[in-house]
């Protein structure tokens, strides 16, 4: 049986490479982690994972340090630099927490989160997460099966779409309030529903063994690993089933540069950005770590099936 | 006046000292003042040092219409030349962490990436206003001297529009300094007309 975690091999892995343990706090979380299912009640069962999160870590991915995934943050509600969402987030309340849910499902309707969450396991993923501004991190979640998540409100044969509303509250989110801002609010991303259901995505509780910062987008957020970052919605309050494909903030604001699948594609450049290679942080003057970009960010061979016949330059 | 022209260096380098501590700094620590994306955060601090030196010299002359203060214009080359040389480190800090001095990626951002042409062309001239910046220049070109260094009036548009073009959202900062650029040109328009004889 395969133990629930790529920690052991991972963490084997950094203590031989050049960064200092120190500068990973891997005991640390691992020990937090456990502290963290306790206090929740939540027991993290051996073998839940799907083979196909362990099969896709690199050799070479090493856990990005928690100090940036929780201070380096594109969170616009909180502010337009990185490290405004780790200084404004502290004002968000995410207790309580209530999820609309609307559209082609039986079940529709507001519930608390904590309900949606119930008796569903808590799993680890650590997975590569790829900004479409060409940064890159690794990143060890903690989160449930969005296809668990998705099923308890029992969505309809026409439910084709699922889309994810950001929780717009301007008073707690001084982005939102910032004038000159192209966005508007409420932020709202969406999926296909096979690529919803698939087992690599999942909704985040839980980072480095902790419940999510608010800058990660507590007290829940999306994480579609072989997207680009802006498709993971954070702090997410609705939840609506689809006939249609939803229309998705940064697809509505500039379509020629966002596509609604934004599958991580080296092969299709944004407008800004050349999407062949990426910097994986920390990115230091001397070690600015540019890799090549992979294809479905590295997990092709579990999520390439979900887009076969389709043209990915047209559809990208 | 010596003493205001060091005071203005020292003043105008400071931006260039705080990379130079950072790259110190962050090569004994990294991370610490330069963060996660150390190449894309020194990237940014030079094309804003660089674009903010251009309104800089470009409001030197407003300074001396408006203030009275008659020092300024003999700071307008130190402040062009400041301008010029945060820009060539904000394009060398792009050549060398952002592109990795991969040749065939910069040319397809040359090509491609519309704010990174617009960027590299006012680079472009600026550089033909440095090296043209000196007395023997001024006393080559004569009136033409004049006429070619108002080209600053091209650049700095296309600076901002370079701003505006890689922003992905939240227009403000490229706004103001639009806003900055066309305060000074309308004090421009204003101090021409005043100077016209009255017919």
């Amino acid at each position: 049986m395969r133990s629930r975690l790529p920690t052991v091999p991972l963490r084997s892995r950094i203590s031989s490479s050049a960064i200092a343990p120190s500068e990973i706090t891997n005991e640390q979380w691992v020990l937090n982690r456990r502290e963290f299912a306790k206090a929740t009640g939540i027991a993290l069962l051996a073998g839940a994972l799907p083979s196909a999160s362990q099969a896709a870590l690199q050799p070479d991915d090493e856990v990005t340090p928690e100090g940036i995934v929780t201070q380096y943050n594109n969170f616009y509600e909180f502010g337009m630099d990185k490290s405004d969402p780790a200084e404004n987030a502290h004002t968000l309340t995410t207790e309580p927490w209530t999820v609309e849910v609307a559209g082609e499902a039986a079940r529709i309707g507001k519930f608390s989160i904590e309900d949606v969450l119930k008796g569903l396991t808590i799993e680890e993923r650590i997975y590569r997460f790829r900004c479409v501004e060409a940064w890159s991190m690794v990143v060890p979640w903690q989160g449930v099966s969005l296809r668990k998540v998705l099923e308890r409100f029992e969505p309809t044969g026409n439910a084709k779409f699922v889309e994810f509303t950001t929780l717009k509250r301007p008073r707690e989110m001084p982005g939102q309030r910032a004038s000159f801002s192209s966005i508007d609010w409420p932020y709202v991303e969406g999926l296909r529903m096979d690529e919803a259901m698939h087992p690599l995505s999942i909704m985040v509780t839980g980072l480095f063994g902790k419940p999510l910062p608010k800058q990660n987008g507590a007290p829940w957020r999306l994480m579609v690993p072989w997207k680009y970052g802006f498709k993971s919605g954070k702090s997410i309050v609705r939840i609506r089933f689809m006939e249609k494909p939803p229309r998705t903030t940064w697809n509505l604001l500039a379509p020629n540069e966002y596509g609604f699948y934004a599958n991580v594609n080296p092969a299709v450049a944004h407008p800004r950005w050349s999407q062949a290679s990426e910097r994986r942080l920390p990115s230091s003057l001397l070690s600015p770590n540019r890799r090549p970009t992979l294809p479905f960010n590295g997990y092709a061979a579990e999520v390439a099936d979900l887009y076969s016949g389709m043209d990915l330059r047209r559809y990208f | 006046m010596i003493l205001s022209w060091w005071m203005a260096l020292v003043l105008f380098a400071a931006p260039g000292l705080w990379a130079l501590t950072a790259i110190v700094v962050d090569s004994v620590n990294p991370g610490q003042m330069l963060g996660a994306d150390a190449g894309e955060t020194l990237v940014r601090h030079f094309g804003e040092w660089g674009l903010r030196m251009l309104l800089v010299t470009l409001s030197l002359s407003s300074l001396r219409r408006r203030a009275g203060f008659a020092g300024a214009v003999r700071l307008r080359r130190l402040a062009g030349l400041t301008a010029f040389t945060y820009l060539t480190l904000h394009g060398l800090s792009y050549l060398w962490f952002l592109a990795g001095f991969e040749w065939s990626q910069v040319q397809e951002d040359l090509i491609e990436r519309t704010y990174i042409t617009v960027g590299f062309a006012a680079w472009l001239i600026l550089a033909v206003l440095a090296v043209t910046s000196t007395r023997g220049w001024q006393r080559r070109l004569r009136q033409r001297w004049q006429t070619l260094h108002t080209l600053i009036y091209l650049a700095i548009p296309l600076g901002v529009l370079h701003l505006l073009w890689l922003t992905k959202a939240g227009y403000a900062e490229a706004l103001v300094y639009g806003a900055v650029f066309a305060i000074l040109m309308l004090e421009r328009l204003v101090a021409r007309r005043s100077r016209r004889p009255a017919s």
